[in-house]
């Protein structure tokens, strides 16, 4: 029993950090770069303003790369711990 | 379904709704060689609405059940693709659907805030919310809240916000459905909305969640290729790239010249000569500073943090069979959902450029008003009350301020307006149709099954016996359904403005009581309670102030945003609540740690 509550509470410290890392990216471009999308439309990407461009593609595919991502390292982290069926 | 064994039917599955797909494909070609033949439009619009609704019927049909864990989390063995697809169906609305792009084309930069905001909130689901709640096993949302914090009346304030968040968002998605069944059936709308609301509960009522996942699966195919179709055959039509995604930079640029060059937003009009319809007059890519940034960040988060606290979204992820797959099917969900949200902004921008253009032939502004109104689509949108003209200078010439459209016609219109077959408009109406119809679904039995299993049988009669729940779920089903659907006949608000009421609604009542029941060992019943009832009541009391009381937005944050008030009520009245009073006991707090771990048998067995 207390090799399985360290086990967990290790599994739970690494599950946490992740978490908080992928908020951070979330934030970023979730709201971030959108504030800055004037600023952000002076850079040119694939033909479009920068700005514009993070708001009709970028973050949609970050956000979309951000979760597969996320799933895969959480998925190593279970398995690290021995809590993967 | 019966018959085979589990194994079987989901080996199977990839192979039935490949051909599933290939006989769809075939049906729009052989709608396409009728329409050669001659066939009226009228009656290939029919066939296309009727013959997809007819297909979802059956797949409900032919999933019914009287098994308990078949009727609420469709047996707890969706595969997570499958379960990525069908909860694309249940989250891209009627409105996502007909009034997104419609919405950017007349909104410009601030609008995209829903685009990015609806895409976004996955990552909350992904990271907060889906795997704990498929460890802990639960029915329904409010049987989470119940549960984590214990006693009956967590629970029911939990189903109240449920209940008003998601009928708030149903009666626009019978709206939509309404709308789209009268336009292509030729019937009124007040029929309309009934006759989409029998395929709902067609597709919904005799097998629960099992019905509605295997519905959805094939209303996503249905509704994507719907979207994607005319949006590409119309950008190779008129030269806009193979594939219009990445290509339409120069459309931003071109837009942007035309913007000056014809006054958008600079010449002045006059008034609007019916109801409903508005002329251009926001930049389509003007983000601005200051308070219009605030504006846009604030607004995603209100849709992002109501993507995650959306009881019939949260409940898709209980159907997986494990964790793990909880959280591969999100994934899953956001790519698919992905495809669409990335295609409306080219869409309004494309649609767009062709209509303001001079020097495309599909362009109307600065053209002769009597050769405007000879074109067909024109008149067809007219002939509704969608689209109207005035030529208020009187030169014989149409202006920018002389132009007035409907912003739904947006995503309707464009096959027309590229002069694209008939087949095409078809098509988005079976798309629209599809799209409103399984978030329908979903929303229908996230209040029914909150009410049958949280307020029927863990509060009212904890005794009842398989039976007797099952049938109450349906009887409730159909209740709440014949509710929404009279509610949307009465027709009191736009689609979108229900919309985001019901993401503020869920964000200012759920998010945090169901965050901090996982990440907060300390958070207890009593500050649950308080952070339901006084985030949701703030957040409510904000909107009757800004929308109905006729009171001044406070920094911007209007009736879309109400949760930016909710959310923060609920967060300090829960805290406070929760350190004020006792901890958890250690029964709780060892169930939390349970949750925590992704391996083992769920929490409620």
């Amino acid at each position: 029993m207390a090799e399985k509550s360290h086990q967990r509470a290790e599994h739970w410290r690494k599950t946490r950090r992740l978490t908080i890392w992928v908020l951070v990216l979330w934030v970023v471009f979730a709201f971030v770069v959108h504030w800055f999308a004037k600023d952000l439309n002076g850079a040119s990407f694939l033909g479009f303003p920068l700005g514009y461009y993070f708001a009709v593609q970028g973050s949609l595919a970050i956000f979309v790369i951000l979760i597969f991502g996320q799933n895969w390292i959480q998925d190593m982290i279970d398995e690290e711990a021995g809590l993967s069926d | 379904m019966a018959t085979m064994s589990k194994d079987e039917f989901l080996n199977n599955l990839p192979k039935v709704y490949g051909l599933y797909t290939g006989g769809f494909i075939v049906f729009i070609i052989l709608m396409a060689i009728l329409e050669r033949l001659g066939v009226a439009a009228y009656t290939i619009g029919i066939l296309f609405v009727i013959f997809t609704v007819v297909i979802y019927a059956v797949i409900g049909f032919i999933s019914r059940t009287m098994q308990v864990d078949a009727y609420y989390v469709a047996g707890r063995e969706v595969p997570p693709v499958f379960n990525g697809m069908a909860t694309a169906a249940d989250w891209m609305s009627g409105a996502s659907f007909v009034a997104l792009a419609g919405g950017i084309y007349f909104g410009g930069h601030g609008y995209l805030a829903f685009v990015v905001g609806w895409t976004g909130g996955y990552v909350l689901v992904n990271s907060l919310m889906a795997p704990y709640l498929r460890k802990f096993g639960c029915y329904t949302v409010p049987d989470f809240i119940g549960t984590r914090y214990g006693g009956n009346l967590a629970r029911f304030v939990a189903v109240v916000i449920l209940v008003v968040a998601s009928f708030t968002y149903v009666t626009a998605q019978i709206n939509a459905s309404g709308t789209i069944a009268a336009r292509a059936l030729l019937i009124p709308f007040e029929v309309g909305v009934w006759f989409g609301l029998l395929g709902i509960l067609l597709c919904s009522m005799l097998g629960g969640m099992r019905a509605v996942t295997w519905t959805q699966v094939a209303q996503y195919i249905v509704l994507i290729i719907a979207y994607l179709a005319p949006v590409i055959w119309m950008s190779n039509v008129q030269n806009f790239g193979i594939i219009p995604h990445f290509t339409y930079g120069d459309a931003v640029a071109r837009i942007a010249e035309l913007e000056t060059l014809l006054g958008v937003g600079t010449a002045a009009g006059g008034d609007a000569p019916i109801g409903g319809v508005r002329i251009l007059t926001n930049l389509h890519n003007d983000p601005g500073t200051g308070l219009a940034s605030w504006k846009f960040v604030t607004l995603a988060f209100c849709m992002m943090a109501g993507t995650a606290s959306l009881p019939h979204i949260l409940m898709r992820y209980f159907t997986t069979p494990s964790v793990r797959d909880a959280r591969k099917s999100v994934s899953w969900s956001l790519l698919f959902i992905f495809l669409l949200y990335f295609t409306a902004p080219a869409l309004a921008t494309l649609t767009k450029l062709q209509v303001l253009d001079p020097e495309l032939a599909t362009g109307i502004i600065g053209k002769s008003i009597e050769d405007v109104q000879a074109l067909s689509w024109v008149q067809n949108w007219t002939a509704v009350n969608f689209l109207a003209i005035a030529d208020f200078n009187s030169d014989g010439i149409l202006q920018i301020n002389e132009f007035f459209m409907r912003p739904d016609i947006v995503v309707l219109a464009t096959p027309e307006i590229a002069g694209l077959p008939y087949v095409i408009s078809g098509l988005v109406a079976a798309g629209g149709m599809a799209a409103a119809m399984s978030t329908a679904d979903g929303l229908l039995l996230a209040i029914a099954n909150a009410l049958s299993h949280d307020l029927y049988y863990k509060i009212i009669d904890p005794n009842a016996d398989t039976k007797k729940r099952l049938i109450v779920a349906r009887v409730l089903l159909i209740l709440i359904g014949a509710a929404a659907a009279f509610v949307a006949s009465l027709r009191l608000t736009g689609i979108l403005g229900a919309v985001a009421w019901a993401f503020g609604f869920a964000a200012s009542g759920l998010f945090f009581p169901l965050v901090l029941g996982v990440w907060w060992k300390r958070a207890n019943r009593a500050g649950a309670i308080a952070g339901m009832v006084f985030g949701f009541s703030a957040g409510t009391l904000y909107l009757y102030h800004v929308y109905f009381a006729g009171g001044t937005p406070w920094l911007g944050i209007d009736h879309l945003r109400f949760a930016m008030i909710g959310m923060p009520v609920s967060l300090v009245a829960m805290v406070a609540v929760s350190l004020m009073t006792a901890e958890p006991d250690a029964e709780t707090q060892a169930m939390v740690d349970e949750v925590r771990d992704p391996t083992g048998k769920t929490i409620l067995g």
